[in-house]
């Protein structure tokens, strides 16, 4: 892993009124890395995340994504990375093969890249069956597989998901955790937000928020080094339990 | 640009793979056109009457037979006592009363005058005005001819008579069609405009795309354009099918050139695309939508002319006409298709029309907040 940055946060906070959502925070994500968010809800993970993908203008500090400013610099930053949301993000009323083409062309892909690459993509995901077929008669976990493959089908730089498995089984789960290996082999930057603590486990380095802060930041390994616990979902609770802010 | 071609093939594709959308842009302009003209028609037909009649002579027969032949009214009750009728009028059998006294006939004749007495149920203005007009000119028609037949004239006329000929230019039959079907459509082309354009955009959010649409390089007028081009376009559609039905069904055919009609269409379509796309952006689920929607084109079918005549509003009704872009498509609709006028006749509503449209689409786009 080389270590050109592909994400800088640098103080970073977002006020809604009286409220802070994300407090002070500052961390750096190498390029390739799989960088994982926990926390719990309310915690300030989506906050943070729309900031650093141009969906949202921070209240003050600094942060540049790809090398893009996250105040200025938006509509580049957009068009470096892929996002795939806790909502299921494709269209259910087009077929595979509509909102590949899609999603590849608003970010500008050429007729030929597409064509070339949605064979590949479909044979990989084994939908040659379902490519002509409506999103909506697949099952969710092939649903957020192909969201997935949608959301890095133009190459970008750094792929930002926001509870990606939710509602996923396990076998569909440990699938799709494939799938962002072979992402992250490829280059991409692959930044995650997740609850479920096995999850945290695959990541490269975790950092969890508790009340809009970085409470820990660290391998897991580290991490479970540092707190003497067996597992991340240990870690977890015993950061988590000092949160102030109740479920939202 | 190539990004618009990519929302707008996606637009099409989920409009027309959406068959109750489909449904409701074909079949809503053929329902209306063919059931609303019949109903929201103000003739006056089918007005009860009832007479009472003291006098029972060939005239007061005359008189009556006169009345029924005019295809006005139905003769809904002939009595000679006056608290019958009334029975009548209560039970809403009928609208009106005509009392013929007892000698008319013989006062008439010897006294050159006689008396006649109308009473109207009032409940429904309109009809008991028109009803109580239409039997005036009757009897007016009637008194003539008795006199020229049965009166001697003086040698010169004692009172001075203006003889009004009037011409109904533009709709020579006075076919409340005419005057309906062009404003039908209208309502049609603002259905389609407002209702749907903007029920598609609040779909997108409720269903979470919006936010995956936010994040790509898409531009806001991008996404802008790729929602408005495709109902602009089905909005010429219905136009076009329902100045079909109009012609295959009423025989209307535009006296003017049906590119005036179309181009001014264009604008207007502009016009009310932004305000979907304006009611779109203040709302978050279709059903806010759906009721901000139907709120507002209540307002403008009432307030644009279309049922009532603006001229006959008080003034701060007809102010209000002023801002509602369906008054104006409806003036042009019923001025191109029934007075043939041309485009220099309908400049000044196009300026207007073009105003609408930037004051709309510039506040549906300000609004629209690609980061929120």
């Amino acid at each position: 892993m080389n270590d050109v940055k592909a994400i800088t946060v640098d103080h970073l906070t977002k006020k809604f009124g009286n409220f802070t959502a994300v407090d002070n925070i500052s961390f750096e994500v190498k390029k390739g890395e799989i960088f994982g968010f926990l926390g719990a809800n309310g915690a300030g993970k989506t906050t943070a995340m729309r900031m650093l993908c141009g969906l949202s203008i921070p209240s003050s500090g600094n942060a540049t994504v790809a090398g893009f400013d996250v105040y200025h610099q938006t509509e580049k930053i957009k068009k470096n990375i892929g996002y795939m949301s806790q909502k299921f993000s494709l269209y259910e009323d087009l077929t595979v093969k509509e909102n590949i083409r899609f999603y590849a062309g608003i970010y500008g892909k050429s007729n030929e890249f597409i064509k070339n690459k949605t064979g590949v993509v479909i044979k990989d995901l084994h939908l040659e069956k379902e490519a002509n077929k409506l999103v909506k008669s697949l099952p969710l976990g092939w649903k957020q597989k192909l969201a997935f493959s949608v959301a890095i089908f133009h190459e970008p730089e750094i792929v930002f998901l926001d509870e990606p498995t939710g509602g996923v089984d396990p076998v569909t789960r440990r699938e799709f955790w494939n799938l962002i290996y072979e992402a992250a082999a490829t280059g991409i930057t692959v930044f995650v937000t997740t609850h479920y603590m096995d999850e945290a486990e695959y990541c490269n380095r975790v950092c969890i928020m508790v009340d809009g802060r970085i409470d820990a930041m660290d391998t897991p390994q580290q991490l479970k080094k540092a707190c003497d616990a067996a597992s991340m979902d240990e870690v977890f609770l015993k950061l988590a339990r000092k949160a102030l802010r109740s479920d939202t | 640009m190539r990004s618009l071609r990519f929302l707008l093939q996606k637009e099409f594709r989920q409009i027309f793979r959406n068959t109750s959308i489909l449904r409701i842009i074909f079949l809503m302009p053929i329902i209306q056109l063919l059931v609303l003209p019949w109903a929201a028609d103000y003739e006056m037909k089918n007005i009860n009457i009832t007479v009472i009649d003291h006098d029972h002579s060939p005239y007061s027969r005359q008189l009556i037979s006169k009345i029924t032949a005019s295809g006005y009214f139905i003769l809904q009750d002939y009595t000679s006592s006056y608290n019958q009728s009334l029975v009548d009028i209560e039970k809403d059998k009928s609208d009106l009363i005509l009392e013929i006294p007892a000698s008319f006939q013989k006062n008439l004749i010897k006294e050159n005058e006689s008396k006649l007495f109308v009473a109207v149920n009032a409940i429904n203005g309109v009809k008991a005005n028109l009803g109580g007009a239409y039997l005036i000119s009757i009897i007016r028609n009637f008194n003539g001819n008795i006199r020229s037949k049965w009166i001697q004239f003086p040698r010169f006329n004692p009172e001075l008579n203006i003889n009004v000929v009037s011409s109904d230019w533009y709709n020579p039959e006075m076919n409340y069609k005419y005057f309906m079907v062009p404003g039908i459509l209208v309502i049609l082309v603002t259905l389609v405009g407002s209702f749907l354009a903007s029920l598609n955009i609040v779909k997108e959010k409720e269903i979470g795309t919006i936010e995956q649409i936010n994040v790509t390089p898409i531009k806001k007028y991008q996404f802008v354009l790729g929602k408005l081009i495709p109902f602009w376009v089905l909005g010429l559609i219905v136009l076009g099918i329902g100045l079909g039905i109009s012609r295959l069904f009423y025989g209307i055919i535009s006296a003017g050139n049906l590119f005036v009609i179309f181009g001014f269409a264009a604008v207007y379509l502009l016009a009310v695309l932004g305000l979907g796309l304006l009611i779109s952006t203040y709302t978050s689920t279709q059903q806010q939508a759906m009721l901000i929607s139907f709120f507002l084109i209540m307002i403008f079918v009432l307030l644009g002319g279309l049922y009532t005549s603006i001229d006959s509003m008080p003034h701060w009704a007809q102010m209000m006409t002023k801002v509602n872009p369906v008054t104006y498509f409806i003036e042009v609709m019923r001025m191109v298709v029934l007075k043939g006028s041309g485009f220099a006749d309908i400049k000044n509503q196009f300026l207007i029309m073009l105003g609408f449209a930037m004051v709309l689409n510039g506040w549906a786009v300000l609004s629209y907040r690609k980061r929120y």
